[in-house]
């Protein structure tokens, strides 16, 4: 490529990173417009419901992972080990999510579970279960794609048939053999998650309404600067969950993550 | 999971019980739900069998809010599409230092991720009423972007344009990601080849680069389409829930149903269910195919 090249790139670089810059610079200045400077940033922590809807979006994605990553890993494993035969089926549920966008599937979720014979919304904390279900579905596809990749990775039949010599159980294969050997895979689907789940709207502004994003539109609605603040907040959190993401699987054979639509 | 330490193998017949909580998992949480929607979608308000609400998906509201959805999609899809491709091409090939490539593919993993309200709620700061970039061109050019003459038009952020604008931010940086390993696999053998044989650089991308990437450039597109149609938080948030596009009147009819039909809900999302899943598809053969020249 001659010297002209570089030039072009350049070109298009500058361009690229004016706009995807320049919302982030609004943003940050408009946080800082309310007299007193700061305010915007008082009002917030000051604010219970911040807290609440940050704390209670954060818990779901923590209990979303936990219980993805019990259900994925053994499945992932169990298929490598033992059904090689069943793995384009399970590819192929793991791709449905994508196929079913999240205001489709809250849709879905409310016509079975809002009302008889399967009300489970009206049920104490009803709803948090179904919101948790909801996300643990749709972390399903790029969970598997890691941890499958991560499995790919290891002997998973020589380290069975290790543990199994000296006595292992298979709780104590999975817990002891598999999911250490799977760290990085392990951690690049969580923090994907925890990024997604403590941003979702669409299916938390019917079944949490309190929770983190219902609460920043709100604040959009009625404090423009604090919500301002709320979304620089917001960008720095999946920054950081991204940036140890990153940092996490250096050196793995990296794979781009999708998370599908929002 | 049995508790024994006796290998599996010694009972097949028992292995499949591995994947049952996956499974019932799925078909709780998705299967079940979408199968309510398709049993509503062929019924009609006293529960009889009927195709009417599929038919009914051609009268002006829901056929308008397919048309607005798919031309968004399409729009923010190829733009999206071709200028991703660019920065990828730019920042892969254009000898730029390499910071700047590791710069750009970390942030294109976050901007992806940066969808929804705190996205169409930056763009409101940028170029909205009180945005700085509205001030800006106001206090330096003279030019009020929403009362002076845009194109022959009225600018408004909360409008399909808006949306293209915002949809945006997230498409780019999408089609960095999935295109760069196809422009990564492209051999530096093949560019030398045609070097050798006297190609231009033109020749080499119209004739050798080009069809190559070609499959891989379409299903990302494709890919960003369904990424876009499915979209709801940032349009909600943006015009809240007022422009015409379909997750928005779905959003609207699980509040109140507003199409004054609940069977013809079921169907318009059956109908993006069956959409997204041609996306899908598609997206799945063309990758396939790119794969024959390209392993990463």
């Amino acid at each position: 490529m001659s010297r002209f090249g570089a030039w072009w790139a350049w070109a298009i670089f500058i361009i690229a990173a004016l706009y995807m810059l320049v919302p982030l610079v609004a943003t940050f200045q408009f946080s800082l417009q309310q007299n007193p400077t700061g305010e915007a940033y008082r009002y917030i922590f000051n604010d219970v419901k911040f807290f609440a809807g940050l704390g209670y979006s954060f818990l779901v994605a923590v209990i979303t992972i936990v219980i993805s990553l019990l259900i994925i890993v053994p499945t992932a494993y169990w298929v490598r080990l033992k059904l090689p035969r069943l793995r384009p089926f399970i590819e192929f549920m793991t791709l449905l999510p994508f196929v079913v966008p999240p205001i489709i599937l809250v849709f879905g979720l409310i016509r079975s579970y809002g009302r008889p014979p399967l009300a489970i919304t009206s049920l104490p904390h009803g709803s948090d279960v179904v919101l948790i279900g909801a996300y643990v579905v749709l972390s399903f596809p790029y969970m598997y794609r890691a941890v499958d990749a991560g499995l790919a990775s290891l002997d998973v039949r020589s380290l069975t048939e290790a543990a199994q010599s000296m006595g292992s159980g298979w709780p104590r294969i999975l817990l002891r053999v598999i999911f250490p050997n799977l760290r990085v895979a392990i951690l690049s689907g969580a923090f994907l998650t925890l990024a997604i789940v403590v941003g979702e709207f669409t299916i938390a502004s019917y079944l949490a309404p309190w929770s983190f994003a219902p609460y920043l539109s709100q604040l959009g609605v009625f404090k423009a600067w604090s919500a301002a603040a709320v979304s620089i907040i917001s960008f720095m959190l999946t920054w950081a969950a991204m940036g140890i993401l990153i940092l996490a699987s250096r050196g793995s054979a990296g794979r781009v993550q999708i998370a599908g639509a929002r | 999971m049995s508790q024994t330490s006796t290998p599996a193998r010694r009972r097949p017949t028992f292995s499949w019980l591995g994947v049952v909580p996956f499974l019932l998992f799925t078909i709780a949480f998705l299967i079940l739900p979408i199968f309510f929607l398709v049993v509503g979608s062929f019924q009609d308000s006293q529960g009889n069998p009927t195709l009417q609400n599929y038919l009914d998906l051609t009268t002006e509201q829901p056929a308008t809010a397919y048309k607005n959805s798919i031309q968004l999609s399409l729009i923010t899809a190829v733009i999206g599409g071709i200028f991703g491709f660019l920065i990828a091409v730019a920042v892969i090939l254009g000898r730029l230092p390499r910071a700047i490539r590791s710069a750009v593919m970390t942030f294109s993993g976050v901007a992806s991720n940066f969808a929804g309200v705190p996205l169409a709620l930056a763009f409101v700061f940028t170029v909205g009423q009180l945005g700085l970039v509205t001030k800006l061109l106001a206090d330096v050019f003279g030019y009020h972007l929403w009362r002076d003459d845009f194109f022959g038009g009225s600018f408004s952020l909360y409008s399909m344009l808006g949306l293209v604008l915002v949809y945006l931010y997230f498409q780019f940086p999408l089609m960095v990601l999935i295109v760069a390993p196809a422009i990564d696999g492209l051999r530096k053998e093949w560019r030398e080849a045609a070097e050798n044989m006297g190609a231009s650089s033109f020749q080499y991308w119209r004739h050798v680069a080009l069809p190559i990437l070609l499959p891989s450039l379409l299903g990302s597109m494709i890919l960003l389409f369904g990424n876009a149609f499915g979209a709801q938080a940032t349009a909600y948030q943006l015009t809240s829930g007022t422009i015409n596009i379909v997750p928005l009147v779905i959003s609207a009819q699980i509040r109140g149903d507003v199409l004054h039909n609940p069977n013809l809900g079921y169907a318009l999302a059956m109908g993006m269910v069956l959409i997204m899943a041609v996306v899908i598809l598609i997206y799945g053969l063309l990758q396939r195919r790119s794969e024959r020249w390209l392993r990463a």
